[in-house]
């Protein structure tokens, strides 16, 4: 493998190799979604639409406790999820960081959006790997989700990553940068959560929530993708 | 091939360099010197372009894939091993024959046994010789070295003589250092910073 796609694939290889040997940043992000699930199902109860009937004294029809529940637990989930990639997301550039090694990786005359496109990509990975265990201890606690949320997921990845890792090298150089990084990147992850919401609520329409999804994607991906060398420039 | 007109650095309300004129030719050994924060790693991090200057002018007429930089930290991942970085690097480097090459080099600083160390297992010194290897890698055309000799022990040391000797004349070297003596000889240029 030659050129761009060639450098892309031994820098992912670098970014799986050094995470396969420190296990710094996966196991992290598991035990933080696993956490914060079992928290949310002691603070927000499976069947908490009924703790409101109770309070309301009177009688709810089923579908608008269960449509009530669904709502609840899946925004939950979006927003375990999304607290999980910022924590993997703050540890992205770690290594490049303590070691000075972006000196040595700017100096080489290949494009630096290949740097950028292999931690985006290592990353999508380790967000996969947290949702593979989410997913399952999430249908424990509230039920299972279905093909459409998991649609929904599988783009927002995508989204996170772009924009994600394009903000972890901005707030890498900073000392603040553990403060920086959800400051910059929430309110930029607001349409993924719009979007993978929507889609997951939408009853027969999830289409255009999806639709959004990838047009976020394609955009952010295009921004990140072209706007790394600026980032990594002085 | 490096030329700089007013050249300044501010780190705040700091000066570190300030109205520095350069003119270095190609083949030139170029000998920095200065007390301790007297800014040679800040020149030399300038003219590889990782930090721009704050005033002034610079022409470097070297592309960017043809410097080679020794910098205080080898510029290396820890985890991984001596060849996985030299592989990295000459892979981003586009070195052509890689795998001859950094046999090549490991052998020649001593590090080939320890090739599939990783390198937090390394010494200082160590790291320092793998450096040294990372910066000649692609047979750069402008060669940076701060402090190179840090860490050496007598051998590494001797060993950076002998490579700077064969180097001198074949390429352009910007080496800031606080042991002058040591390179005295080879040096065309001398520059002193206060």
């Amino acid at each position: 493998m030659s050129g761009y796609l060639g450098d892309v694939a031994a820098l992912l290889r670098k970014d799986l190799l050094l995470e396969l040997r420190s296990r710094e940043t996966v196991p992290a992000m598991l035990l933080f979604v696993v956490s914060a699930l079992v928290v949310f199902h002691f603070a927000v109860p499976e069947d908490f639409a009924s703790e409101i009937e109770k309070a309301l004294q009177q009688t709810v029809p089923r579908e608008l406790k269960d449509e009530t529940e669904r709502v609840v637990t899946l925004g939950l989930l979006w927003v375990a999820l999304l607290f999980t990639a910022i924590l993997g997301l703050t540890r992205s550039f770690v290594a490049e960081r303590e070691q000075r090694v972006f000196d040595g990786l700017v100096l080489a005359p290949c494009d630096r959006s290949a740097i950028w496109l292999a931690k985006a990509l290592a990353f999508t990975a380790f967000l996969l790997i947290a949702e593979v265990i989410a997913l399952p201890a999430f249908a424990l606690f509230y039920g299972g989700v279905d093909g459409t949320t998991i649609l929904a997921l599988l783009l927002a990845n995508v989204g996170i990553a772009s924009v994600g890792t394009l903000l972890s090298a901005v707030a890498a150089a900073s000392r603040t940068r553990e403060l920086l990084l959800p400051l910059l990147f929430l309110p930029l992850a607001i349409p993924i959560v719009v979007g993978g919401v929507g889609a997951s609520l939408a009853v027969g329409g999830s289409g255009k929530y999806l639709a959004f999804l990838a047009l976020y994607d394609a955009v952010f991906a295009i921004i990140s993708w072209a706007a790394f060398e600026y980032v990594v420039t002085e | 091939m490096i030329r700089a007109r007013g050249l300044g650095r501010s780190f705040g309300e700091r000066d570190i360099l300030r109205g520095l004129d350069l003119d270095i030719p190609e083949g030139s050994f170029v000998l920095v010197t200065g007390r301790n924060g007297a800014g040679k790693s800040t020149l030399l991090q300038i003219l590889a372009r990782l930090l721009a200057p704050t005033s002034g002018e610079l022409e470097v007429d070297v592309d960017r894939g043809r410097v080679g930089y020794v910098a205080h930290d080898p510029l290396v991942y820890r985890e991984l091993t001596g060849a996985e970085n030299l592989e990295l690097y000459a892979r981003l480097f586009r070195v052509p024959s890689r795998k001859e090459r950094i046999a090549e080099l490991l052998e020649r600083y001593g590090l080939w046994e320890a090739r599939d160390e990783r390198v937090a297992s390394y010494s200082r010194g160590m790291g320092q010789r793998l450096a040294l290897c990372r910066a000649l890698l692609h047979d750069p055309a402008l060669l940076l070295l701060d402090e190179p000799y840090s860490a050496l022990d007598r051998e590494g040391s001797e060993l950076l003589d002998r490579e700077l000797a064969s180097l001198v004349g074949t390429r352009t070297i910007v080496l800031s250092s606080h042991q002058p003596e040591r390179v005295d000889a080879l040096a065309t240029l001398r520059l002193a910073l206060s």
